[in-house]
């Protein structure tokens, strides 16, 4: 199997990288990087009243899904995906959570159907119509890397384009104390294993059993590189963004990690 | 073109049933339910649970303290059944523990120890008791991070999360790690216990039956919660090979509805089919059929218009729900398994609980166990989300 990988383009929101466009000077330093508070994401492929029930980090996962394949010009129908997240929807997790403490245990039932980890691959397929196969998954901090690995073997076995999202949002209060995530960052690639003209760059994956990941030089993005699972994968982006080739390694320390070269 | 298969070398599940493949299948062949009324914690529900005794006693210790909670500790309790743990040492040997991946199936993971936390929340901060440790229970890879731990495994892992098709999707994921030599090798599997987010939560959604769940009968009116953990260690299948084969995988997506299932069970047909395609069968080949079976009105219905427009009203078919409730992120490899022991041994459960099919449906449910040689054996599991996964088992020199 060949063992590479085209990126068709990238959905991005995070604070101080509004989307593709705007973060890629950010990201090959020609402009610097300013954590700008996230301006809020917008779920418009959701029908209104959909839109109003669903989390903030449905409409994360939902923006930058659109935003890659928008950018591609692809039609979601056709698109396998792959969704990675370490801790899913903290927000209705904790609702459902708090509501176990009341007397009678008012769990309300849309809180519990949304308590799904796969709650956003529900309603991307709805939104999308889209009746391909989806995975859902976390490997905790290891959850992009996870996310790359699957959506390359999905890619390849089935000679189709997929689409992987990862994104995670800090935790409410009291979960928040437990487990640290200090920002949102949502990130989706297109990745087509039969590489057009049109590509972004030239994934090639390799295996490596080592645990030291590539890491941001900058200060701000290494804050978020290591404060949020799906901001692992800010090493890649930049290499993306670069116009020259190199390679950055993504690992988790236990995990078999992935050695990616990047090239135009 | 017709997928390479993958060999079940090793296999193990516990569940309400007990512990272990032996007690499975003297339940499954003694039609003995492992359901219970609801006597989990402090729930106030009028429920029927499938709940294993004794979880409660059987803390993880040591260096595995940290992952100590319900989850983990069924997790530990099905690794130790049946010499899973010897087969895995010896693919160890055979590929490195590098080669080998782990990817398992689990729907809440284990929330229960959040549970617990939010009600022993400090009265004046709010605060959570310092000794929850959310990483190691509550946290989805914590199955996963516990089980490559307890057995020594270094290769990819993750947790695969899609509600209570987890488990099953958990077999198409090792078989593209494989497929395309991430790993040599793979321990697929799930994890799924008992916590009072779903059980009333199921309750809430009004899906919970008051008495023993009834899989395709005419009252049915709702599903029995269940725990399990079951684990298989899958390989290439090599010539000649005579374990049991993962023939076949298919995964949809319903894009229909969060809860309720295609009224058409169009995504369920999707995958069915494509479980054929990738094994090369057609649908007359396959002697039994697995069904996800939950016993809710609408998803059965859903099932059933699914199996009849792929394989017509004569395959016969059935539920296991009735003897071990639903597993959720578990079923998936529950059912796997117990479809391994119908190749086995030669025999196909009937639908434990239920005395008369609905007569609106139509698919071939028997009732009542058969003596029957099944050769090739098919798995349904489907979930909220409108996410579906069908498996396909059977051995290569069937006739």
């Amino acid at each position: 199997m060949n063992p590479i990988l085209a990126v068709e383009s990238v959905g991005l929101l995070a604070p101080g990288l509004t989307g593709w466009a705007a973060s890629r000077p950010i990201l090959t330093g020609e402009q610097p990087y300013s954590a700008t508070p996230m301006p809020p994401p917008s779920a418009v492929l959701l029908p209104a009243n959909e839109r109003r029930r669903v989390t903030g980090l449905v409409k994360l996962a939902l923006h930058v899904a659109q935003e890659a394949i928008d950018q591609a010009g692809s039609d979601p129908q056709t698109i396998h995906t792959v969704f990675a997240s370490s801790g899913g929807d903290s927000e209705v997790l904790d609702k459902i959570c708090m509501a176990l403490t009341l007397p009678d245990r008012p769990v309300s039932p849309t809180h519990f159907h949304q308590s799904v980890h796969n709650t956003t691959a529900g309603y991307w397929s709805i939104a999308t119509g889209c009746r391909q196969a989806s995975i859902s998954l976390s490997a905790h901090d290891g959850s992009f890397l996870a996310g790359l690995r699957e959506a390359a073997t999905l890619a390849w076995v089935e000679s189709a384009p997929v689409l992987l999202i990862a994104y995670d949002a800090p935790h409410p209060f009291p979960l928040s104390e437990r487990r640290v995530i200090v920002a949102p960052f949502g990130v989706a690639l297109l990745l087509n294993p039969a590489p057009d003209d049109q590509r972004l760059a030239l994934l090639r994956l390799t295996q490596t059993a080592t645990a030291a990941a590539t890491v941001m030089a900058d200060p701000g993005l290494e804050t978020l590189r290591i404060g949020n699972p799906a901001a692992r994968s800010l090493p890649l982006l930049e290499v993306i963004a670069q116009p020259a080739g190199q390679w950055i390694t993504l690992a988790d320390g236990g995990n078999m990690g992935l050695c990616v070269e990047v090239t135009p | 073109m017709a997928i390479n298969p993958l060999a079940m070398t090793a296999y193990t599940v516990t569940n309400a049933l007990g512990r272990g493949m032996a007690a499975a299948l003297t339940a499954l062949q003694g039609g003995l339910t492992g359901l219970r009324r609801c006597d989990f914690a402090d729930a106030v529900l009028n429920a029927w649970i499938g709940r294993i005794v004794g979880l409660e006693d059987e803390p993880l210790t040591g260096e595995f303290t940290a992952f100590d909670c319900r989850n983990n500790r069924l997790a530990r309790l099905a690794l130790e059944q049946d010499g899973f743990r010897l087969a895995v040492d010896r693919a160890i040997a055979r590929y490195g523990a590098d080669r080998i991946g782990v990817f398992l199936g689990s729907s809440t993971s284990g929330i229960r120890a959040t549970e617990i936390a939010y009600h022993e929340r400090d009265p004046a901060t709010g605060s959570l008791p310092t000794c929850f440790d959310y990483q190691h229970t509550h946290n989805l890879f914590s199955a996963t991070d516990l089980t490559r731990r307890w057995l020594g495994l270094t290769g990819p892992a993750f947790t695969v999360s899609t509600a209570c098709s987890s488990s099953a999707k958990a077999f198409a994921v090792a078989h593209r790690h494989l497929q395309t030599g991430f790993c040599d090798a793979a321990v697929v599997g799930g994890v799924d216990s008992l916590c009072l987010t779903t059980l009333y939560g199921f309750n809430a959604l009004g899906l919970a039956s008051t008495a023993l769940c009834r899989p395709w009968a005419a009252g049915r009116d709702g599903l029995n919660i269940g725990e399990g953990a079951g684990f298989v260690l899958l390989e290439r299948a090599e010539p000649g090979d005579e374990r049991i084969l993962l023939l076949g995988y298919g995964e949809s997506s319903d894009a229909h509805h969060m809860t309720a299932a295609h009224p058409e069970g169009a995504g369920a047909a999707l995958a069915m089919q494509q479980a054929l395609a990738r094994a090369g069968l057609a649908p007359a080949q396959v002697d039994y059929i697995n069904l996800h079976g939950t016993a809710t009105p609408l998803n059965d219905a859903a099932e059933d218009r699914a199996v009849l427009r792929v394989f017509g009203p004569h395959t016969p078919c059935s539920s296991t729900k009735g003897w071990t409730g639903h597993t959720l992120g578990a079923a998936g490899v529950t059912e796997a398994v117990f479809v391994a022991l119908v190749l086995d041994q030669g025999f196909m459960p009937g639908t434990l609980n239920t005395r008369e099919r609905d007569p609106a449906l139509g698919a071939g449910v028997i009732l009542d166990n058969q003596q029957y040689p099944v050769k090739t054996a098919l798995s349904n599991s489907f979930g909220f989300g409108g996410t579906n996964c069908s498996l396909l088992f059977g051995r290569r020199n069937a006739p």
